[in-house]
């Protein structure tokens, strides 16, 4: 369908290269017939002379061919069948003669030439052929592709002359492989030619190569059916590798997107044993921040929304980690020493943020917007990668190792370390715990909110965004252990991977259940996680 | 041990009251409501009764979430689940009920089975249009569900916050399994449009008083194993091991025997309060198993007192009552503040809930009261250390 939207360009376009390549050959008088009785088929009204006309209009090679057949696909073609004569209105509302190409008047008795589902079928990969010679590459590429998938043994001259012309290497490939397809649904060709085709398409090696050989004729020779049959199973093996890569793919990304959830979360239930059950809201607050800044950004200067998440990011960082830092001062602080307290307590305050965010914003999802260099996607072989998935996980990635390298390296990051492993000791070594605490929350916090900022690129950003995250954070800190930023890591990939791997066979709903029963089951063999502290560290 | 002592310690003043308030709410209620016309002032609505048979299943709901709380320290976040389990096993059983009068009129099958274009009952559905069989599933699933899960849970010691998780983990994917259709619950829309239960219009006022009898009848009942439970020798085991329990452990009890069996006994009663429930509200699905939903009934006991059972009735019923009238009022925004400063306030503030906080008072009282009496006694002797 792609043909159809580039008909508007085609027309034109066609129109010059055809005049100047075309048009220039000795055949110019020949053209002219063919056109003509290619013309006169379109005045009977009939679908199957239609079919034959628009065979001969585009095999006519005259330059004013695509001109009419874009006509005739816009239901822009008219006949008259008195005088045989066929006009074109053009889109301005003016009418042609088709023929000629000269102003004319519309009869009375004109009439739309009409079309079938058939004859639209016909005339697309007709278009493609005529397209194949756009100076736009973009254009050719996609003209090429259309012809492949239409397999029409009628574009094999086209094709030729498309392909001695072609100078684009990548263009080029598709015009060949578009040829094989042509070749192997011709009946004309003989078996070496259907066997190299066959070689050919096995190398494409996408869906609609294995379509294609699927389809081949039962009647084919031996040897060419063979062939054909190796091909697929070659392409199928090679779908499946890609397909699983992909599938990798969005595993490393939802790990990411847990990663970045489940952090912070590790962060204040590792140093502090506190269950922040509003750690949820902070990433929502976070993601909230993200849209109050492009807000911003949209009503003052349009032109630095690019930069809208760079800005972002800190303050939310700041905002975040403000509350958490107020949230342990006022409330949890208060609850040290009683888990199961802190837990509930922290699960009002989620109840009061979501309320208050949806007092505030309202309950709907608000729109945040992808910066230019977020969106789009890539091939990357078989497989596609959007950019604002690639962005996340090097995202995740940055934060992790900057967490990594400020626990080792800052002083903040030693005392934080040394209250996880003896309080005690710690507190009799001059370092003020309680402050730690409070700066480890607020850290915990901060992270939560810039998580936010990176959801909020793929999440709707509602009130209850955080809801979503908040067991499935949980589960990976249980799972990779407490107090250990490694066991995050590689719970949260571990998590995701396994997720989408389940999906294909599971179903979404039921992979998720899965997963949810394995880790009930291996929090019971490892109830500690994957990576636990040991030793005294532990009933401490 | 006379019997009578037995007895007293079954039901110490608080507890008595508590049943004879209750036994007086249960005839009030129906008499107020059937006996009294409508146009006395004296006259409850049978909104009011519908209302009160759901508190009431709910108080159940938070006695035994405070019985495996208050008493042996397990913290729950998925009681939830097995409070929707038991209405899905009588949801079942009322479904089945229907018969030909749903709007496909297929005599077998619920409607939303002919929806989807099944031809046959799933197995799990047979027997379910037998009363003592449903009945028996009320308690039976959510009894097999907490031996499973408590089995691999206490055996290998997953105790405190980690235990609260997963469970929080087991009733969502619980909710997710039953939000779908293949899962023969009727997914989205649970199981709804209920006519009849044993004979009786479910609609009808009688029925819905005799509910309300049946669910408070039910409360005593479960309020009653509670006591004997926890004023029994096994119920002294359970505080120990939820104050040390590794010292309980050490002193050669076995700690996750004790866990587990209160654990099923608290998931039964679970099951059974939303079996009483389904009938009065007419509807169950699967938001019934939302993490939200176990833990707002945790926040009940918080309320009341845990490791008092009647606070846990009590909170039940203030909370539910002030959800009631709050959210349907112009208050109705407010009420997620309200709630969220309740876990927050009653945790900071009030860690014994009210009816913990009024023992709490009793006890020091008293406490004062006998130390007292023992200096005017013992002049001469040194008190010593009261606490």
């Amino acid at each position: 369908m792609r043909i159809l939207s580039a008909v508007s360009f085609a027309v034109l376009l066609s129109l010059t290269v055809l005049a100047g390549s075309l048009a220039a050959s000795s055949a110019a008088s020949a053209q002219g017939a063919g056109l003509e009785q290619g013309l006169q088929k379109f005045t009977t009204d009939d679908f199957s002379d239609t079919s034959e006309g628009i065979g001969a209009v585009a095999a006519s090679g005259n330059p004013r061919a695509a001109d009419i057949l874009g006509a005739l696909q816009d239901g822009r073609l008219m006949f008259d069948a008195a005088s045989k004569t066929v006009f074109i209105k053009t889109a301005a509302g003016a009418v042609v003669n088709a023929a000629t190409g000269r102003p004319a008047m519309l009869p009375d008795s004109a009439d739309n030439v009409r079309l079938n589902n058939r004859l639209r079928g016909a005339l697309d990969a007709v278009m493609g052929t005529l397209t194949l010679l756009s100076p736009d590459p973009a254009k050719r590429l996609d003209a090429a592709q259309a012809v492949f998938k239409s397999r029409d043994p009628k574009t094999l001259p086209a094709l030729g002359t498309a392909l001695a012309r072609e100078k684009n290497s990548r263009i080029r490939r598709v015009l060949q492989e578009a040829r094989a397809a042509a070749i192997l649904s011709s009946d004309g060709a003989d078996d070496a030619a259907k066997v190299a085709a066959i070689a050919m398409i096995r190398d494409r090696g996408d869906q609609d190569s294995l379509a294609l050989l699927q389809s081949l004729p039962k009647d084919s020779p031996a040897n060419v059916r063979e062939a054909a049959s190796a091909a697929v199973a070659r392409i199928g093996r090679s779908l499946e590798m890609w397909s699983l890569l992909q599938n990798a793919w969005y595993g490393l990304s939802l790990g990411s997107v847990l990663l970045l959830a489940a952090i912070g979360l590790a962060i204040t239930f590792g140093v502090m044993g506190v269950i922040n059950m509003a750690h949820g809201e902070m990433v929502m607050l976070g993601a909230y921040v993200t849209f109050v800044v492009q807000q911003v950004i949209r009503a003052y200067d349009p032109s630095l929304f690019g930069y809208s998440l760079i800005v972002a990011i800190p303050l939310a960082f700041v905002v975040t980690g403000a509350a958490g830092v107020l949230i342990e001062r006022s409330i949890i602080r208060f609850l040290y020493g009683r888990p199961l307290e802190t837990l509930l307590a922290t699960w009002g305050l989620s109840l009061i943020l979501q309320q208050l965010v949806r007092t505030i914003f309202g309950p709907t999802n608000k729109d945040v917007g992808n910066p230019s260099w977020m969106s789009g996607a890539f091939d990357l072989g078989g497989m596609t990668i959007t950019y604002n998935r690639l962005w996340i996980i090097v995202f995740a990635m940055i934060v992790f190792v900057a967490l990594l390298a400020m626990l080792r390296f800052i002083r903040l990051g030693l005392e934080m370390r040394a209250v996880t492993q003896n309080r005690a000791m710690a507190a009799a070594m001059g370092i003020r715990t309680a402050r730690i605490d409070a700066l480890t929350f607020g850290l915990g916090s901060g992270i939560a909110g810039i998580a936010g900022v990176a959801l909020s690129q793929i999440d709707n950003v509602s009130p209850n965004l955080g809801q979503g995250y908040i067991i499935d954070s949980f589960l990976v800190v249980v799972f990779g252990g407490v107090g250990n930023l490694w066991g995050t890591l590689v719970g949260a990939l571990t998590l995701g991977v396994a997720n989408k791997f389940l999906e294909p066979f599971a179903g979404a709903v039921l992979g998720k259940i899965a997963i949810l029963v394995f880790i009930i089951l291996f929090i019971q063999k490892r109830p500690r996680g994957m990576f636990a502290l040991k030793g005294r560290a532990v009933e401490a | 041990m006379s019997n009578a002592f037995r007895l007293t310690r079954l039901l110490d003043r608080g507890a008595a009251i508590f049943l004879v308030l209750l036994g007086a709410f249960a005839i009030a209620m129906p008499a107020l409501n059937l006996l009294v016309p409508a146009s006395s002032p004296l006259h409850v609505s049978t909104y009011l009764v519908a209302l009160f048979g759901k508190y009431i299943c709910y108080a159940i709901l938070a006695l035994s979430i405070d019985l495996i709380w208050g008493y042996a320290g397990i913290l729950s976040l998925g009681h939830g689940a097995f409070f929707a389990l038991g209405g899905y096993a009588m949801g079942m059983y009322l479904m089945r009920q229907i018969g030909a009068r749903g709007v496909y009129a297929n005599p077998v099958l619920p409607d939303f089975m002919v929806f989807l274009n099944w031809h046959a009952l799933p197995v799990y559905w047979y027997g379910f249009d037998w009363f003592p069989y449903a009945a028996l599933m009320v308690v039976l699933a959510p009894g097999a569900l907490a031996y499973v899960f408590g089995w691999f849970a206490f055996r290998s010691r997953v105790t405190g916050v980690y235990l609260s998780i997963i469970t929080q983990a087991m009733t969502f994917a619980l909710m997710l399994g039953f939000f779908r259709n293949n899962f023969g619950f009727g997914g989205n829309n649970g199981l709804t449009d209920f006519k009849d239960i044993l004979g009786f219009n479910v609609q009808a006022e009688t029925t819905r008083n005799a509910l309300l009898v049946c669910s408070c009848i039910a409360l005593a009942l479960a309020f009653l194993v509670c006591r004997f439970i926890v004023t029994s020798k096994f119920g002294k085991v359970l505080v120990a091991i939820r104050d040390a329990e590794s010292r309980a452990r050490f002193l050669g009890y076995r700690v996750e025997s004790y866990k587990l069996f209160v654990f099923v006994v608290s998931a039964c009663m679970a099951g059974i309060a939303g079996a009483l429930y389904v009938p009065q509200v007419g509807i169950i699905n699967p938001g019934e198993f939302a993490p939200g939903n176990s833990i707002e009934a945790v926040i009940w006991v918080a309320v009341g007192g845990r490791g008092t059972l009647t606070g846990a009735v009590l909170g039940a019923i203030l909370v539910n009552y002030a959800k009631t009238y709050f959210t349907s009022g112009i208050l109705a925004p407010y009420w997620l503040f309200m709630l969220g400063a309740l876990f927050i306030g009653v945790t900071l503030l009030l860690p014994r809930g009210i009816v913990g906080s009024i023992k709490y008072g009793l006890d020091r009282r008293a406490d004062t009261r006998a130390a007292a009496l023992e200096e005017d006694t013992r002049d001469d002797v040194a008190p010593v250390a009261a606490e």
